[in-house]
Order: structure tokens, then sequence, then C-alpha cells
């Protein structure tokens, strides 16, 4: 997987709450393989329809192309499993998301796919989205080994991660190869759940 | 890829079966047909156990794992579903998890895991005729909200959740979620142990007095301090329905539509697109709105409690809008129909399918048309959900039944007096 160290990109706001996955991808087009599952990105909040762009809709403005960072509301990308919210939005060029917070599954898939989650108090949060609004195209610095935002305003926010994550993320570490390198205690833990828990 | 464990994993295909065939040639998508067949294939390559289609035992996957005995107490199970929070009504600790951590479970039998925080949920008292453990939930995100569980497992606790049977405490499980709870459950108690008794997955003769040992123990110590308590009053729940868009939108059928003039700034904006979109103009009585399709069926509510419960308000009345009765599992169905509900729904003019997860989220094409108001027992009512521009309203078995009957939506107590 790709490391994940700095990123210096622009970012643009989604102001509403409660993102759930169907929005960031509706599931009509999650049956179909990835390069078509492109299409689906954030679909029916862009495009009216019949296929138009919507007008006044932040994600169709021109002048935060190349984005690379969402900030977002609270509870971004609730909902469904479905991994594809992430890896419509990698393949869309994002590679990190800023929120108060996020739905925990979605959390969780982020660092499945090299993508950074960062969670920043709701007033900060909300201050870099108005700024955003007002200099489209504005960027953001993110510094994961400092564990550091750099808004637009050039003030920065520290956030926390998992110390663990952090490091998967910052040396792009592929999670299977690293648990099966456990091997010895997982076979340990199988043998004594035989022993104690025999029925499973 | 080996499979570490193939006996620990099981499978069943659900999101893309049709309804109204059992045959795989009949899926009109090229692309969802072939998902079908993969999962046979798949599964007779890796060796989990597969519960096809065309098998009685198949069914969406949340129905199918309790009903089989495979979800137990103590156990950790995970699920490609943010809905497998459903199986903690047996006292396991489930949760959704996306394709990547699917294939690292798959290889290795583990996941990389922070504790959660817990947060304990409390109904006391006695629940009033006609209420059902899908108004104690949508109470309960209408009361924390959608993020109100964010980082947190749920344990539903009081003399309310322990009252429930284990289908409600299942439906009460599934839209923890909803509620921002990647997981919830419920103590392990007579009433699961009774459940699981004689299921065909669950531990027999020796083995089964020696998990029932283990199972006593799982509950939380009396005592156990919680991250976060919340606390509702049985007594106070009513028939509860959503008018919004986020399942945290939930007010009593006795309630009226909201008004954003009326609500906090921070919320005002968000109130009024939802508004917007399911074309509900504020101060309405919600029983005065009228519904255009009724949907009983999803993991939430497709079990036979749940069909019992809508059947009590269906038998002897008419649908007057078109109406769906889709069984969570062919168990289900079968069930159903020894019972005589199937007549029941039929005669009423409801449709009874085959089962599936439908038109909860449609993917297999059973969705509404653009502008539909539907009434659905299913667990979201996310802008699109149902169909693009479909307006869905979340509510209970019996809620949806009385919809059908009525083409509105129709306080159940009314026709249950």
């Amino acid at each position: 997987m790709e490391p994940f160290i700095h990123l210096t990109a622009i970012a643009i706001p989604i102001d509403q709450a409660n993102i759930d996955t169907d929005q960031i991808i509706p599931a009509r087009f999650l049956g179909k393989p990835r390069p078509q599952q492109a299409a689906g990105f954030f679909h029916d909040t862009r495009l009216d329809p019949s296929g138009r762009p919507r007008e006044g809709v932040t994600l169709n403005n021109p002048a935060y192309a190349g984005a690379k960072i969402i900030v977002a509301g609270d509870n971004f990308a609730c909902g469904s499993s479905r991994e594809n919210a992430v890896t419509v939005m990698v393949d869309h060029g994002f590679r990190a998301f800023i929120a108060p917070s996020f739905g925990d599954i979605f959390f969780g898939n982020c660092f499945q796919n090299g993508v950074l989650p960062i969670r920043l108090p709701a007033d900060r949060v909300a201050r870099i989205r108005a700024i955003l609004h007002e200099l489209p195209g504005a960027e953001i610095s993110i510094d994961l080994a400092a564990q550091s935002v750099l808004g637009p305003d050039g003030l920065s926010d520290r956030f926390e991660i998992d110390p663990f994550r952090k490091d998967c993320l910052l040396r792009g570490v592929d999670e299977i190869n690293l648990t099966l390198g456990y091997e010895k205690d997982i076979a340990a833990f199988e043998a004594r759940q035989r022993r104690e828990l025999s029925w499973l | 890829m080996k499979l570490r464990r193939p006996d620990r994993g099981f499978a069943t295909p659900d999101h893309y079966v049709l309804t109204n065939s059992r045959l795989i040639k009949d899926i009109p998508d090229p692309d969802h047909r072939r998902l079908v067949e993969q999962i046979r294939e798949n599964a007779a390559e890796t060796g989990v156990t597969l519960f096809d289609l065309g098998d009685e035992r198949q069914g969406i996957v949340h129905v199918v794992g309790p009903e089989q005995g495979v979800t137990q107490p103590g156990l950790t199970l995970v699920c490609g579903d943010s809905h497998t929070s459903t199986h903690g009504a047996l006292g396991a600790l489930a949760f959704g998890i996306g394709s990547s951590e699917v294939t690292h479970v798959m290889a290795t039998q583990c996941l990389w895991q922070r504790k959660p925080k817990a947060m304990r949920v409390s109904v006391e008292g006695t629940l009033a005729p006609g209420i059902s453990a899908k108004d104690v939930i949508l109470a309960i995100i209408a009361k924390i909200g959608a993020a109100g569980a964010v980082g947190h497992v749920i344990e539903y606790s009081g003399s309310a959740i322990r009252s429930l049977s284990i289908e409600g405490r299942l439906t009460v499980c599934n839209m923890s979620i909803e509620a921002g709870g990647r997981a919830g459950m419920v103590a392990p108690d007579d009433k699961t142990i009774a459940y699981l008794e004689g299921r065909p997955f669950a531990p027999k003769k020796a083995e089964w007095d020696k998990a029932v040992a283990f199972w006593r123990g799982v509950p939380s110590d009396e005592g156990a301090t919680f991250d976060r308590d919340v606390s509702l009053q049985a007594s106070e729940i009513v028939p509860m329905l959503t008018w919004g868009t986020s399942p945290e939108d939930a007010l009593p059928i006795t309630g009226r539509v909201p008004s954003p003039a009326a609500a906090d700034a921070a919320k005002r904006d968000g109130i009024k697109r939802a508004l917007d979109y399911m074309d509900l103009v504020p101060g309405t009585p919600l029983d005065q709105v009228a519904v255009d399709r009724v949907f009983i069926g999803s993991c939430t509510n497709s079990r036979i409690e749940d069909l019992r419960q809508a059947a009590e308000v269906a038998k002897g009345r008419k649908t007057v809008i078109p109406a769906w009765v889709v069984a969570g599992s062919g168990l289900v169905k079968k069930q159903a129909e020894a019972e005589g509900l199937d007549r029941i729904f039929r005669e009423a003019g409801f449709d009874w399918r085959e089962p599936g997860c439908s038109m909860c989220v449609g993917m297999n094409g059973d969705t509404g048309l653009p502008g539909q108001r539907i009434a659905s027992t299913s667990n979201r009512n996310f802008i699109g959900r149902q169909g693009r521009g479909v307006r869905t309203h979340l509510l209970s078995p019996a809620m949806a039944a009385a919809a059908a009957v009525t083409g509105r939506f129709t306080d159940v107590r009314r026709l249950l007096a």
C-alpha cells in the first residue's frame, strides 16, 4: 500500500452533518466493476435526474478541481459498511478527510486504503469549511508524523491518531502480512480456545 | 486465497437475489447475476458453509445467522455489512466491516481493534399494547441522535429490553448502527438459551451444557460502569415513524412535521433540506400524510414475530396501495405459511414474495419510483436509499400494515382497539 506521510492539497468543504455512504456512492453502482463505480461518486448530489450538473453544489465548483482533502460535517460517511465509499473517493484523488466525527466502519475502512481520516473539534472544522467557501482552491497541509494540520488560515492543529494505525500508514504496511507474522500467537490462542470452548 | 478456518465461515446470497424468482438466470443485470453465481463458486472453493438460493435456509444473512444457531453468546462475529450489529441480540460482539477486513479475517481469523467505549441504554418499565421493538429503537435513536453512539458499543438493558422476545432484541440491536454504534448487545438470559437449543449449528449434548455454563458468565457484572448511560421510560414510547432523511428524524405518530423556523440555527438548514426532499409541509399532522407504497421486510423486521404483528393488522382488511411482504428467510416464509399468515396477507391484497434484502436497499432492482412515498420497516431513510427520488419513512411492521390498509400513516393502536 502507498505510504501516507505528507499531503498538501486543495480542500473542499461539505457542510451537512450525517452524510451517509449512500450519498457518497448510491447502491446501484456497487455491483459494477471498480472502474465503472467511479461515476457513482456523489452521483445524485452532483447531477440532476437528467444527468446535468446541479447548480450551487460545491462538488461541481471548478475552483476546487484537483482537491485531495474533504472537510466534512459531523458523522461523515455514516451508514453502510461499503468500502466502495472509500475507494470511489480514492479513485477521485482524495487521500484525507477532516471532520468532527466519522461513521465508525468508514473510519476503519480508510486505513485499509492508505487514506487518513482526521478528527478535529467541531468549531474548528466549521471554521475551516467557512474559509474554504470564502477562498475556493485554498490548500491544507497535513503532516502525519507530526500529527498536525495546517489550515488555510495559517493556523495549525494537532490531531490524535491510534499509534498502530499511524505506523501502518507511514510505512504503507500490508495488514495481512503483518498479522501472519503473529502466526505463533494465533495458533496458541486457537489451541487454548479448542480446550476451553470446545463446541466452537 | 486459503481460508484459515473455513468451518467458521458462513455465506448466503441476499442483497442481489430476486424476490419474484429463485432462479439465477432470471436476474436481469449480468453483473448482479455474476455476483450470485460467484458466491456459489467461492463457497465450493473455500469450503465455507453456503445457504444457497433454492435452499430453504437461504435468506438475509442477519436473519439466517441466529436462526441457524450460528450466532451465539460470547462470540466475536463479523460480516461485510453494517447491520451485523443485529447478532448482538444473542450476546455476541458483532459488527460490520469492509471488504478488506473481511479478507483479513478469512486469511488470519483476526482483526486489529482497539477496545471501543461502552454505552448503556436502559429501557425500564412496560411497553403499551401495539408498541414494538421498532418503536423502542426509533425512540432511542431520536433521543441520542444518528451520531450518538459513534465510537461506542451499546448494551441495551432494563426490564423492557429483557421482556422483548429474541426477535424483538434482534430488531433493536440491528439499528445500533443508525445510532452511530458499530455494535449493540443484550445480555444472554434464559430466553437466549431457550432460543438456541436445538438449532442446527448450536452445540449438542455434553457440549451444550459446557456452552451454557460459559454463556451464563457472559453478561456484564453487577455494578459495571459505562462511559455513557442513557435511559428511557417504556411507558412513554408510542408508535414512531421517521419524517426526514436520517434515522434520528423520528417522531411519534401523534406528532406533526417539524418546522425549520422553530429549530435552532445549526439544525435549520438540515431540516429544510430534508423536508424539501421528503416533500412535507411543516406543521402537517403525521397521520394525515398519504403513502404510495408499503414494504414489510429487511434484516430489521422480517422475522416471524414481525410478520405476525403485521398480519394481525392486515387480517380482514384490504390494502389500498401496493404493499409487499418479504420474509427474511426461506424458513421464516415456511413458518409463516404454516401459520396461514401468507393467506391473510394475500387476501388483504399484499404481495407475498421470496426472501432477500429487497426494497431495503434496492440493489436487486426492487426500488420505488421517483417521488413515491414508502412506508418501510427497514432501517435507513437516506436520500435515494430505496431508489432515486424515493421518500422513505421508517416504522414498525404493524404501523406499515396500518398504512397499507388506510393509504396514509395511521396510529396502529386505533386499528388494534
